[in-house]
């Protein structure tokens, strides 16, 4: 329609050119990490506070653990060895149930305040009475906000006594107080802020009163948090003089950040991620094992999944290792029993493995040769997901029709506890280092109702066990350790065989750091997932 | 938009004043009544945003108390911050609470970064008024000059590439193209940043006042930073440009096509006019009218943000806020944000309709 004229082409020609010179113009800006910065690329999406009495989320369990002190400490390779960290010392009274502690007197807060045992038994009280999320884990032992300030009182500068409501197993007492609730916070930092008596709540969910090797300078939420070396830290001096957590929540963008070298550290890498780099020198892979389980709860609501031997039968219609092999690769193993390994009494017996002929002999026995159908409540990430696809299918060679309802991690959870599942795929982390941690949510359940106020794992899955709970009060009141890990060894056996809990894995976390990066320590649980020993060359 | 532009000229349109007085009563007259409007219709959207927005928060299936207090808690602690929420008031007694303290100026409280809504608001806003601008400066610069050559030469081998790259930047996922991007760009010829706002060198000496962080550096004169921050920007505003220059480009093509159909158009040329002068003087001006309302919309939808191109580069924008928000049920969260874009919506509309009257005569005439 129109003349073009060369000229015009030419033109736009040009013009494109320019474009392309333009865009590549902004030189390259890449620089290596300074060398006494820590940068870890993390998805910190699920931070919500950072207040010790609050935080129950993996990466702020991570944060505090590396800003605060806790009580009691263990060796991370052999969780029985506990060790006093803020406390020096402790002994424990005849009848079992008053521990008095005596504290280190060479603590000191980052704010320069010295620790003494007003701040221990301070932080303890607040815990209770603020009564957030984790506050349970000391409040089990018999604390509620009445009683708290008479039954944990201080007795000397250095010098305070805690008195449980029964004789609980000491390990247990100890482990509670391992736990990031029971980190010690700065009593005089806090209370210069407390407001309208919320013992310093308002500011410290979003600031710092602790003595760890590093302090909290900054949390901007999703976009990072920001940690630098706190000089009055009473142990060895971390070599970092900072750590940044940046908020990346794209594994593929991770990877590209560690291989160019702007970050030491890439957390949230999937198997995809892990098979590119593996070959790259300049990285290295490094794993520990968590206390966390995979397994999916079958509600026994639905009178399918009610029955023993349909039970049974799905446990033999799961392909463990092909899933563990194929689709985490490296990120789970196969572990069939509710205590993770690493807990005093855990079991490493896994006596499922997939057999379609023997899963289709019990479903007839159950009065069901011809399978079912029935639905699982999945969520939608990547690694769920792909587990409940695989399950899906090896349900079917029985003739279990499953049919997967997807949603995000809300939804899932809404609806598992309102007991309106019929199957559940979900994961357990444990609390504290204590098997109780875990016995008391995958077997004990004191009240089956619907309008029960707690709502452990056997409850969601209306699963009642009034002798199994009676057994799981023993093992927690036993103070020999040796007859303890005895009673969980047979609880787990029984469970494994009888319960609705389908057991699967224990989670292996993964993570990619810089060659030139050395000491980050993958522990137990997150908050021991340390950065103080962290050294670059 | 065109509709509403056509309602004022229909209500204004009685005859001429007969004196100067009269006349600027009228413009007075004329000016309050634009301006009440204007009030009202942006008092009724909001509102009705609000009202929506809140009903979607309460028949989402996800327990808003789950995810602040996880999932271990005690009944106790369960049952106390499910009335500290107000969950227990009927649910017209919770919007009207709601409601009263944001005519206060009290936003409330996001649960997932424990700050006030307002604070929140302003630090993830203005990235993305940063990216969304750039990424719109980028989409009119590169599209509409495109959609001009694509109708100029119609059919040609112009229309053509113009065509298959228009093609691509409309269908392919930007999830990909923004991946796609950091491969090539970042990861191996280094010509631009990795994801991420600004390097971690100038995180610590650089203390930004708007919170857009290239006019900050800019106006305190640290152009290191500048540069720096640049080299972030460039790749993710490039990729949300490429979206909108795709539409904005086919838009562009088809007006002037309609444009250079017209019968003074074949006037111009009978004069002799220069085709060049035909298409930049004569046929760009009038297809510009309607480009405004397609341009507006475009910057709309980069204002929402952009969860996926968020989430790539690691953006920390609106986008990821408001998704995250809702999908932890952080009402106030998802309210506030719904609150900016409603704004942001009607500014933009605003500006819209100013510049309709500038750049068509009638609409001036008419009103």
């Amino acid at each position: 329609m129109l003349h073009s004229g060369k000229r015009g082409k030419a033109w736009i020609a040009a013009a494109a050119l320019a474009a392309f010179a333009w865009s590549a113009s902004p030189s390259a800006l890449l620089a290596a990490t300074p060398p006494d910065t820590l940068v870890a690329a993390w998805s910190i999406d699920d931070v919500l506070t950072l207040d010790p009495g609050e935080v129950f989320e993996f990466t702020s369990s991570e944060i505090i653990g590396n800003t605060y002190e806790t009580l009691i400490g263990y060796e991370l390779d052999d969780v029985s060895k506990i060790f006093g960290r803020a406390a020096e010392s402790w002994t424990v009274s005849g009848d079992g149930k008053t521990f008095t502690f005596k504290m280190r007197e060479d603590r000191v807060f980052a704010s320069g305040n010295p620790m003494t045992a007003e701040d221990a038994v301070y932080s303890l009280v607040r815990a209770v009475k603020l009564d957030k999320s984790p506050a349970f884990i000391i409040g089990q032992l018999g604390f509620n906000a009445e009683n708290v300030e008479a039954k944990i009182r201080q007795t000397g500068d250095y010098t305070f006594e805690f008195e449980t409501d029964k004789p609980y197993a000491p390990t247990l007492v100890l482990y509670c107080l391992t736990a990031t609730v029971a980190a010690v916070v700065d009593k005089k930092l806090v209370e210069e802020h407390a407001a309208d008596g919320d013992y310093g709540y308002g500011w410290l969910k979003t600031n710092y009163a602790g003595s760890g090797p590093f302090s909290i300078r900054e949390w901007r939420p999703n976009e990072a948090i920001i940690l630098e070396r706190n000089p009055h830290y009473a142990g060895a001096a971390p070599a970092m003089a900072r750590a940044i957590y940046r908020h990346i929540p794209e594994p593929a963008a991770q990877r590209l950040l560690l291989e160019a070298g702007d970050v030491d550290i890439a957390r949230n890498l999937g198997p995809e991620e892990m098979a590119a780099l593996a070959s790259n020198p300049d990285i290295r892979m490094q794993e520990g094992v968590k206390g966390t389980v995979y397994y999916l709860g079958l509600n026994q609501k639905n009178p399918n999944l009610a029955k023993p031997e349909v039970r049974q039968a799905l446990k033999h219609l799961v392909d463990y290792s092909a899933i563990a092999d194929t689709i985490m690769k490296g990120r789970a193993r196969v572990h069939q029993a509710f205590l993770p390994d690493g807990f005093l009494g855990a079991l490493d017996e896994t006596p499922f493995a997939l057999d379609v002929e023997k899963a289709k002999a019990l479903l007839a026995e159950a009065g069901l040769p011809e399978g079912f159908t029935v639905t699982m409540d999945t969520r939608n990430t990547n690694d769920v997901t792909s587990m409940a696809t695989a399950i899906q299918q090896t349900f079917a060679l029985g003739g279990v029709k499953l049919e997967i309802i997807p949603g995000d991690g809300g939804q899932t959870l809404t609806k598992y506890r309102a007991r309106t599942h019929d199957i559940y795929i979900g994961q357990w982390g444990a609390d504290y280092q204590d098997p109780h941690t875990n016995a008391d949510t995958f077997a004990r359940n004191a009240d089956n109702s619907d309008g029960a106020a707690a709502k452990p794992l056997a409850w969601r899955n209306a699963w009642d066990i009034p002798e199994m709970t009676a057994q799981t009060d023993a093992a927690m009141l036993e103070s020999d350790a040796a007859r303890r890990a005895e009673m969980y060894l047979s609880l787990q056996r029984e469970h494994q065989q009888v319960s609705p809990f389908v057991i699967m894995f224990q989670q292996i976390e993964t993570a990619a750091t810089r060659a030139n990066v050395h000491g980050f320590v993958i522990g137990p649980s997150f908050n021991d997932n340390s950065i103080a020993g962290v050294t670059k060359d | 938009m065109q509709a509403r532009q056509e309602a004022p000229a229909s209500a204004e349109a009685p005859e001429r004043p007969e004196s100067e007085a009269e006349s600027v009563r009228t413009r007075v007259l004329r000016f309050l009544r634009g301006v009440g409007g204007l009030a009202f219709s942006l008092a009724v959207t909001l509102l009705g945003l609000l009202v929506v927005t809140f009903l979607i928060g309460r028949v989402v299936p996800v327990d808003p108390v789950l995810s602040i207090i996880g999932d271990r808690a005690p009944a106790s602690t369960y049952d106390r911050v499910y009335r500290e929420l107000g969950l227990d008031r009927p649910m017209v007694e919770q919007f009207w609470i709601y409601l009263k303290k944001v005519l206060s100026g009290d936003f409330g409280e996001s649960f997932l970064t424990k700050r006030p809504i307002l604070d929140d608001l302003r630090r993830v806003f203005p990235a993305t008024f940063e990216l969304a601008t750039l990424g719109l400066i980028l989409g009119v610069a590169i599209g509409a000059p495109m959609g001009v050559a694509a109708a100029a030469w119609k059919g040609s081998w112009v229309d053509q590439i113009i065509r298959v790259l228009c093609l691509v930047g409309y269908s392919a996922p930007i999830f990909w193209l923004g991946l796609m991007g950091l491969l090539i760009f970042y990861a191996n010829l280094g010509w631009v940043s990795g994801p991420g706002r600004i390097g971690i060198a100038h995180e610590f000496s650089f203390q930004p006042r708007t919170g857009i962080l290239l006019l900050d550096s800019a106006l305190q004169g640290r152009w290191d930073v500048f540069r720096n921050v640049f080299s972030h920007i460039i790749l993710p505003a490039c990729i949300l440009g490429y979206f909108s220059m795709a539409y904005i480009c086919r838009m562009t093509r088809s007006f002037m096509l309609h444009e250079l159909s017209q019968e003074y158009v074949t006037a111009a040329r009978v004069k002799g006019i220069s085709e060049t002068r035909i298409i930049w003087r004569h046929a760009l001006r009038n297809a510009a009218v309607p480009m405004i309302t397609v341009v507006g919309l475009s910057y709309i939808n980069l204002l929402e943000g952009s969860v996926l191109t968020e989430t790539i580069f690691a953006w920390p924008g609106l986008g990821q806020y408001l998704t995250n928000s809702l999908q932890n049920a952080d009402m106030n969260a998802v309210l506030g944000s719904t609150l900016v874009i409603g704004v942001v919506f009607v500014l933009i509309n605003l500006v819209s309709d100013l510049l309709y009257r500038l750049l068509d005569p009638r609409v001036r005439r008419g009103s």
